[in-house]
């Protein structure tokens, strides 16, 4: 007989709890299986585990315990923009009539649905300067796919095939190439000039009959203004190219620039980063694309379409709107569309929860959102320039890229060890190692919902942890030690995957 | 580790062992450490035919993926199958256990492209 | 705060080049204080009256029963608002719960490996068929016409974008995918992979025969199975039993919302041999320093943040909350509250089947073995006749017509463990006198 020790820091799998004889009744005992389907249609045995419902809430409450997420303290994860999730949005995404509507449900069964798509899409229109957006697509990623699919339908259908090469800046994240190559588009690298921004002479130098589109976000990943961006979207347009915005930056410039009016062509959102939608481990995600007008046809299917009522709808004490009187309706019946991007309509929990955020701050409120991220950035900016490097000492925008590299030669400390030391403190790191162009990088973003008081949390502990390179450098290197596990061996994880519990036969 | 004399290199960091009509090629010392711990590496198929300087696989360590590019053209005729469970060679003996493929070269004249190892020395250490 | 900075004011620091600046006023909707946000909402719920109809809509979204218990867990702060486990010292407890959904997806396709999630079944399908095109070089894919046409519009948009050729295979007379056809098509050794979904979307079993089988085998093809109902796996023969190398597919049934359609849970499961191929997100189990268990996400050059464009997939985040969900779900229900489930579901099914083929002017279509779905015959324009029943408060169905133009008199029901004897009785009813009507104009 063994006695279960207490640990803190373990949980056994799933998989090894279980028991027979344990199982909960939610449904009623079922018949035997081949009472309905000949036998050599049926699976042999089901070898998941019974668990009673507590132990399964003990498990994964327990689980819970040991994720940090934004509930518990500050996230500057740079470029993926941690903001509060404000619970109002779960509990409009969480209604009935939203969670257990199907989605094959007949539009005229489903008005209130399409009515919060079409408003979102409509706002998101506005606040970005572009003519429709398409709900469709899944995540960020997905949505620049879809982008990157409709140029490729757009030049086909003009006989321009010869473009064949997207141009990315060498500081944009992974997934702009990756969806460039998933198109058939060769990828080329453009370099930052030393002010950490896309030139003019560096991109006239690769432009020309074969551009398909220029992809590029502003502010960019070093959290810097792209400020010839008017002038590249001229050029590029010149060589009858296309210019994509990835909207991951979007909250530095809510109320204060749009994408469309920089001369962007398409773009995507990541309503997970800008519109809290929250980020649940790692998704779901919900990547709204835009276009500008010549672009509209080929938007994913189905599109809302709305047709105003003749008569007005009824008051019922809501806040009105013009489009309470439309009608709303699922389009699929569009020639030129590069077809669905997944199973059916959209990440429509999501789009409530976006929808939500917006009401709760309209366009006023969502300019001061911007406006309070961009100061919170700075702030940090100054202060932590006072004790480590930061290659662009200008003004930011949302987010800021610090580097440890001068620490790493006079310490050996790496920019690992000092995010590795943040989390011992409740704090999360900030990105690291990206953008690629700069050596040793932490990009830090701490977005509008921050208090002063947590901004000056983190500035005076990230300054006693580069204070404890220079003195006690092995401390840092150890880091982290009140978490429950130390650093992983990636290595092993890689040389010897195990990626699953294996029943023992 | 300072590079064997008796080889000759590439700039993209891969060594050749020249055997009679016979080349045997890996990545240089500097390679594998700047690369770090590697877990796997990707390498093409017997009978594959290869043109010097092409792209013919990858190396990939935990946090990066370098491509493989071959330093002789000819046709690959054999391949280190002992990498598949012990990538970890490519760190531990890169000029001799961590081996990656053997090809039939085709032109020797191609020997000329390369660098020999003082050659080699400069540029690894730019 | 500004005085830190050195700026004057917030314009410094928001100063964009005149031509850009926002003058516009935004068309945006307007800011309400948080009680009339619910208000607002109970508005557009009010108008989605199709959520009390009787329903017997399936077609790749299903109405299953949740356990409280998930939300009480799946909501909890840590969980909703943790960002992805990249500093897996603080994530251990998602890490955990990811390498246990990895787990449940092996344990119920059979297949060796699975990854974090993918965003939903058919684009599970469109990475999967990516994977085979990567493993032999091929550009061509052979596809049953019997899976959902949601996944298949989904995979030539991917296509698409590959110039890779989609070639489809009838079904035949039985509801089922026609294997004489796909047996003599995979011998031309021209395509990358053959796709069959079971269940597929007429609701019929469907897999490779022995012959079949073989005949891939021989030329090479990878097997790809789809599995759009999950509930499926609980009570059918794995689709690793009939030789499928790669299983994708949709978790939505484990306890995921409707939710008008996202956002659900798509799986990627493969054999070992495919696992370098796998796109996304994969967990692993190692240790740390001190020895200690320590999960940790691994493979990472697969993905797009290291290898950019030479990356399996641009893939970057999974669907971890709704993959969570299900895999408390299945936690919850265990081996023998799915099996109950599934039971439950071919139970009910067949109650409604009869029920529906009693009716005269009505036929159950194939003869095939069905799992929750089936396709029945109205003899008559399945779309009006679906438009009659709406006005009796009833959702009887999909009509088929809308893909497949020679069914357009067809209509696929569905029925689950929710669907009770009450409304059974209610759309046989409905849909006798309908057809008596018509039968006599």
């Amino acid at each position: 007989m063994s006695t279960q020790e207490f640990d803190r820091t373990y949980s056994p799998l799933i998989f090894e709890l279980g028991q027979d004889g344990r199982a909960n009744r939610y449904v009623e005992e079922g018949k035997p299986l081949d009472a309905f389907l000949p036998k050599d249609v049926l699976r042999g045995d089901l070898p998941l585990p019974d668990n009673s419902e507590l132990d399964v809430i003990r498990h994964f409450t327990k689980l819970s315990q040991r994720t940090f997420g934004i509930d518990m303290g500050f996230y500057p994860l740079g470029s993926c923009t941690m903001k509060y999730n404000p619970r109002v949005n779960d509990a409009m995404a969480g209604k009935r009539e939203f969670a257990q509507l199907h989605p094959y449900t007949p539009d005229e069964l489903a008005q209130g649905a399409l009515q919060v798509m079409y408003e979102l899409e409509r706002s998101l229109a506005s606040l970005f300067g572009m003519a429709a957006f398409s709900l469709n697509p899944a995540a960020g990623a997905h949505a620049e796919l879809a982008a990157l699919l409709i140029a490729k339908k757009y030049f086909k259908d003009r006989g321009e095939t010869q473009r064949d090469k997207v141009i990315v800046p060498d500081t944009a994240h992974g997934t702009n190439p990756a969806s460039a190559a998933m198109c058939g588009f060769k990828v080329i690298s453009l370099p930052s000039d030393e002010r950490g921004r896309v030139s003019v002479e560096e991109i006239q130098k690769v432009l020309g009959p074969d551009t398909a589109v220029c992809m590029m976000t502003n502010p960019n990943t070093l959290g810097l203004f792209e400020d010839h961006i008017a002038e590249i979207a001229a050029a590029v347009h010149d060589v009858g190219g296309l210019m994509y915005y990835d909207g991951a930056n979007a909250n530095a410039i809510m109320g204060n620039t749009r994408p469309g009016d920089m001369g962007f062509d398409l773009m995507h959102l990541n309503t997970h980063k800008t519109f809290t939608i929250p980020h649940g481990g790692g998704g779901a995600g919900h990547g709204p694309v835009g276009v500008a007008a010549h672009l509209i046809d080929y938007l994913p299917t189905p599109v809302v379409r709305a047709v105003p009522a003749l008569r007005k709808a009824q008051g019922d004490g809501a806040p009105g709107a013009p489009s309470d009187g439309y009608t709303f309706s699922l389009d699929f019946d569009r020639p030129k569309s590069i077809g669905p991007m997944r199973s059916f309509w959209s990440n429509f929990a999501h789009a409530v929860r976006a929808l939500a955020y917006i009401y709760a701050n309209g366009a006023e409120g969502l300019r001061r959102v911007s406006q309070l991220a961009v100061l919170n950035a700075n702030y940090v900016r100054v202060k932590v320039a006072e004790f480590l490097e930061t290659p662009y000492p200008e003004i930011c925008r949302h987010e800021f890229v610090a580097s440890a590299q001068e620490l790493k030669k006079e310490t050996g400390v790496k920019a690992l060890d000092l995010a590795k030391a943040l989390l011992d403190h409740g704090m999360m790191a900030p990105t690291m190692y990206f953008p690629l162009i700069v050596p040793e990088c932490l990009m830090i973003e701490p977005t509008e919902t921050e208090s002063k008081e947590t901004l000056d949390y983190f500035i005076s502990v990230l300054r006693d942890i580069v204070e404890e390179a220079k003195t006690n450098p092995e401390k840092l290197t150890a880091a982290p030690v009140t978490t429950v596990v130390g650093r992983v061996d990636e290595t092993r994880a890689a040389r010897q995957p195990d990626l699953r519990w294996e029943p023992l036969v | 580790m300072t590079q064997p004399e008796n080889l000759l290199y590439s700039k993209e960091h891969e060594w050749v062992k020249v055997d009679g009509d016979t080349a045997m090629i890996g990545i240089t010392d500097y390679a594998q450490n700047s690369l770090g711990d590697i877990v796997y590496v990707e390498l093409p198929r017997v009978g594959k035919q290869i043109e010097q300087f092409g792209n013919i696989g990858v190396v990939e360590s935990v946090k990066a993926v370098s491509d493989l590019f071959t330093p002789v053209s000819g046709e690959v005729v054999a391949v280190n199958d002992a990498l598949e469970s012990d990538p970890a060679a490519v760190n531990r003996d890169p000029y001799g256990a961590g081996w990656l493929i053997k090809v039939k070269v085709k032109d020797a004249a191609e020997r000329n492209n390369l660098l020999s190892a003082s050659e080699y020395e400069k540029i690894a250490h730019e | 705060m500004l005085g830190a900075i050195g700026a004057g004011s917030l314009d410094d620091l928001l100063a964009v080049p005149e031509a850009i600046a926002l003058k516009a006023s935004l068309d945006v909707v307007p800011a309400l204080p948080e009680y009339q946000i619910g208000r607002r909402f109970e508005h557009f719920a009010k108008k989605n009256p199709g959520v009390d109809y009787d329903s017997f809509l399936g077609a790749g979204s299903y109405r299953h029963y949740a356990p409280p218990a998930i939300a009480a867990l799946a909501m909890r702060g840590e969980f909703l608002t943790a960002y992805t486990p990249y500093q897996a010292e603080v994530s251990q407890g998602y890490l955990q719960a990811i390498y246990e959904w990895q787990t449940y997806i092996c344990l119920l396709t059979g297949m060796d490996i699975a990854n974090a999630s993918v965003y939903d079944g058919a684009t599970a399908l469109a990475e999967g068929a990516i994977m085979a095109l990567n493993a032999n070089g091929r550009k061509k894919l052979l596809v049953s016409r019997a899976i959902h046409p949601n996944y298949r519009a989904v995979l030539k948009t991917y296509c698409d974008g590959l110039d890779v050729q989609i070639d489809e295979i009838p079904p035949s007379g039985d509801g089922t995918t026609d294997l004489e056809v796909l047996t003599r098509e995979v011998a031309s050794n021209e395509y990358a992979a053959v796709v069959l979904q079971s269940p597929n979307f007429f609701g019929n079993v469907d897999a490779l025969s022995q012959a079949a089988r073989d005949a891939v085998a021989a030329s090479e093809t990878v097997p790809i199975a789809v599995v759009a109902e999950a509930i499926s796996l609980g009570a059918l023969a794995t689709p690793a039993s009939w030789g499928a190398q790669i299983v994708v597919g949709e978790a939505q049934s484990f306890g995921v919302a409707m939710a008008y359609g996202g956002p659900y849970a798509g799986f990627i499961a493969s054999t070992k041999e495919h696992m370098r191929r796998i796109p996304g997100r994969l967990v692993g189990k190692s240790v740390d320093g001190q020895g200690r268990t320590a999960y940790v996400l691994t493979l990472q050059a697969r993905e797009q943040h290291i290898r950019r464009e030479r990356a399996t997939s641009n893939i970057c985040t999974n669907q971890a909350h709704c993959a969570l969900i299900a895999t408390i779900y299945l936690a919850l229900m265990g081996k023998t509250g799915l099996r109950d489930v599934a039971a439950l579901n071919l139970e009910r099914s067949r109650e409604l089947c009869s029920a529906v083929a009693r009716i005269d002017g009505v036929d159950v279509k194939f003869s095939a073995p069905f799992f929750n779905e089936f396709v029945v015959d109205v003899h008559q324009s399945a779309r009006d006749l679906l438009a009659k029943l709406q006005e009796r408060k009833i959702l009887g169905g999909v009509d088929l017509g809308r893909w497949y133009p020679e069914l357009s008199s067809c209509i696929l029901m569905t029925a689950t463990e929710l669907t009770t004897t009450g409304e059974i009785n209610r759309l046989a009813t409905a849909l006798g006198e309908i057809v008596r009507v018509h039968a006599r104009v």
